[in-house]
């Protein structure tokens, strides 16, 4: 098919800064080439944790408390495994990234979804934890900035999740991957509310706001049982990340800040010319405040989520993916990226206008 | 007002409705604000940047240092407008170093080029000094890159 512009994509669209690229290539001509320590190099991890000091007062140890991981892909997974007995419920917000449920599962875990709703701009509330909780539930697994919703939790909004994991003994795994990517206010990190860090498994990577997809970095955070545990899992199935993004995600750390805030300047635009665009359409969606994704509503069109994003593709070759990919609680919606150029937005936005007078 | 800036340097042609929309703001407010730093001469001009080679267009640009005599009370400014007025010359920068004006000029040919700095720019009062050098490929302008093989691999969906 010819001239598809793809909003379907979960990827940015730039590529990883030069200076970010550069850096990897000398380590390899300087011949960088072997393992690492299991945990990942010990500059890595220090730069990680004076990361989270200086941007959110968190304080890591680099020996104990750091792994790097071959994105947070793996370390969801090990994560998982490490704190998961056979039958224990995780409790997973729904629409949600693809990998929790199934991460779940495989660790021989029961996903429990729980559906977040529109009118609450797909926020979870204990209140909508609650009936979902049993004597089996061993943690909660939240994503925000959402994929797929693009929703964030402001403080007052985490701090009730944390009283409820507190009251409950429940571990919290939180995937901050799209941290960087906050438009609206700034992004606040779960394991820094009082109390969290100790029942916190914290993920990040630097796949989303360096543009590093490819490079398969990323990192947990979290106490040194839990952390040493994971070790054990990714020394025996992993050994360690490669050395290459390791050196690459250094200098991103070191000195890539300046070209992260172009992108997100970047990225906010985006968000905001879509966001006009659906609404000038009378798609339903709330701003989305993070992460590079829109979350409109299509029921208006009488078309099932699948229906919209098969019949889109076919007659106006636009891509996007179905909100149910995420999730039951996703059907009625379409994920749409803007991690694209505007001028490929502007016209998607034109392309799915066709489209929608054609169905009425 | 930056980031109206920023966006237009970008793409000089995107519409009033599209800033509009990306600032949050109404196309009135926008197009009050973009008359204004056209008015104040913050914005000067829209450029097209333009690839010649693809044309087949046959362009010759030379980059000359110029040295200079500083004048009484005028210093150099008087001199760069002499320079700065023919249409031949397409930037002038005042330079720290070991020479004053660095001025771009674009002909037809080579010999055009050297006659226009041989019998214009040489001979102007208080030019002490000239050297030319004449420019094979651009790799880079004004941030855009000329022969960009960065195109998107990315997969069309991805989770
Ligand atoms: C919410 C979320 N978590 C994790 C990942 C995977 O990230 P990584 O590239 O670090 O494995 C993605 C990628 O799309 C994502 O959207």
């Amino acid at each position: 098919m010819q001239d598809v512009i793809s909003l379907g994509v979960g990827e940015p669209d730039f590529v990883t800064p030069w200076s970010i690229r550069e850096s990897c290539v000398y380590g390899l001509e300087r011949g960088y080439t072997s393992y690492t320590a299991n945990r990942g190099m010990p500059e890595l991890r220090n730069e990680i944790s004076r990361h989270f000091v200086r941007r959110h007062e968190v304080e890591y140890n680099p020996d104990t408390e750091i792994l790097v991981t071959v994105g947070v892909s793996e370390a969801l997974d090990i994560a998982l495994r490490a704190i998961i007995n056979p039958g224990d419920e995780v409790l997973i917000p729904e629409p949600c990234y693809v990998s929790y449920q199934a991460c779940t599962t495989f660790a021989g875990g029961v996903p429990v979804p729980v559906p977040a709703k529109i009118e609450n701009e797909f926020r979870i509330t204990p209140e909508e934890l609650q009936p979902f909780l049993t004597t089996k539930t061993k943690a909660i697994l939240i994503g925000y900035p959402n994929n797929p919703t693009g929703a964030i939790m402001e403080r007052e909004d985490l701090q009730k999740i944390a009283d409820f994991a507190e009251q409950n003994d429940l571990i919290v795994i939180s995937d901050e991957i799209y941290g960087d990517l906050t438009y609206k206010g700034v992004h606040e990190c779960f394991a820094a509310l009082p109390k969290m860090k100790d029942r916190t498994i914290l993920l990040n990577g630097f796949s989303k706001a360096y543009a590093m997809t490819g490079w398969r970095i990323g990192y947990a955070l979290g106490n040194p049982d839990v952390i040493g545990a994971m070790t054990k899992i990714h020394q025996y199935t992993m050994l360690c990340a490669p050395i290459t993004a390791q050196l690459a995600a250094v200098e991103a750390l070191r000195h890539g800040e300046k070209y992260m805030k172009k992108m997100v300047a970047e990225y906010d635009r985006r968000r905001k010319l879509i966001y006009d665009g659906f609404k000038k359409l009378g798609m339903d969606s709330f701003e989305p405040g993070g992460a590079f994704y829109i979350f409109p509503n299509i029921t208006s069109s009488g078309l099932t989520s699948e229906e919209f994003a098969e019949k889109l593709i076919m007659s106006e070759h636009v891509a996007l993916v179905p909100g149910t990919a995420f999730g039951k609680s996703g059907a009625g919606h379409v994920r749409c990226s803007y991690a694209t150029g505007i001028e490929k937005i502007s016209e998607a936005l034109k392309r799915i206008e066709h489209f929608l007078t054609k169905l009425h | 007002m930056k980031e109206i800036l920023e966006i237009l340097e970008k793409n000089a042609r995107i519409s009033i409705g599209e800033i509009a929309a990306m600032l949050q703001k109404s196309e009135y407010e926008i197009e009050n604000e973009i008359r204004r730093l056209e008015k104040e001469k913050i914005i000067l001009s829209y450029n097209t940047l333009i690839n010649r080679e693809l044309l087949g267009e046959d362009i010759v640009t030379a980059i000359i240092e110029i040295n200079l005599t500083p004048q009484r009370e005028v210093g150099f400014d008087a001199i760069a407008e002499k320079i700065y007025r023919f249409d031949e010359v397409r930037t002038v920068y005042l330079m720290s170093g070991n020479f004053d004006l660095l001025v771009i000029i674009e002909g037809k040919s080579l010999k055009e080029i050297s006659h226009f700095v041989a019998t214009r720019l040489a001979t102007i009062e208080g030019v002490t000094q000239t050297r030319s050098h004449f420019m094979l490929k651009a790799y880079k302008k004004d941030g855009i890159t000329i022969e960009n093989e960065e195109e998107d691999r990315r997969q069309v969906i991805s989770p």
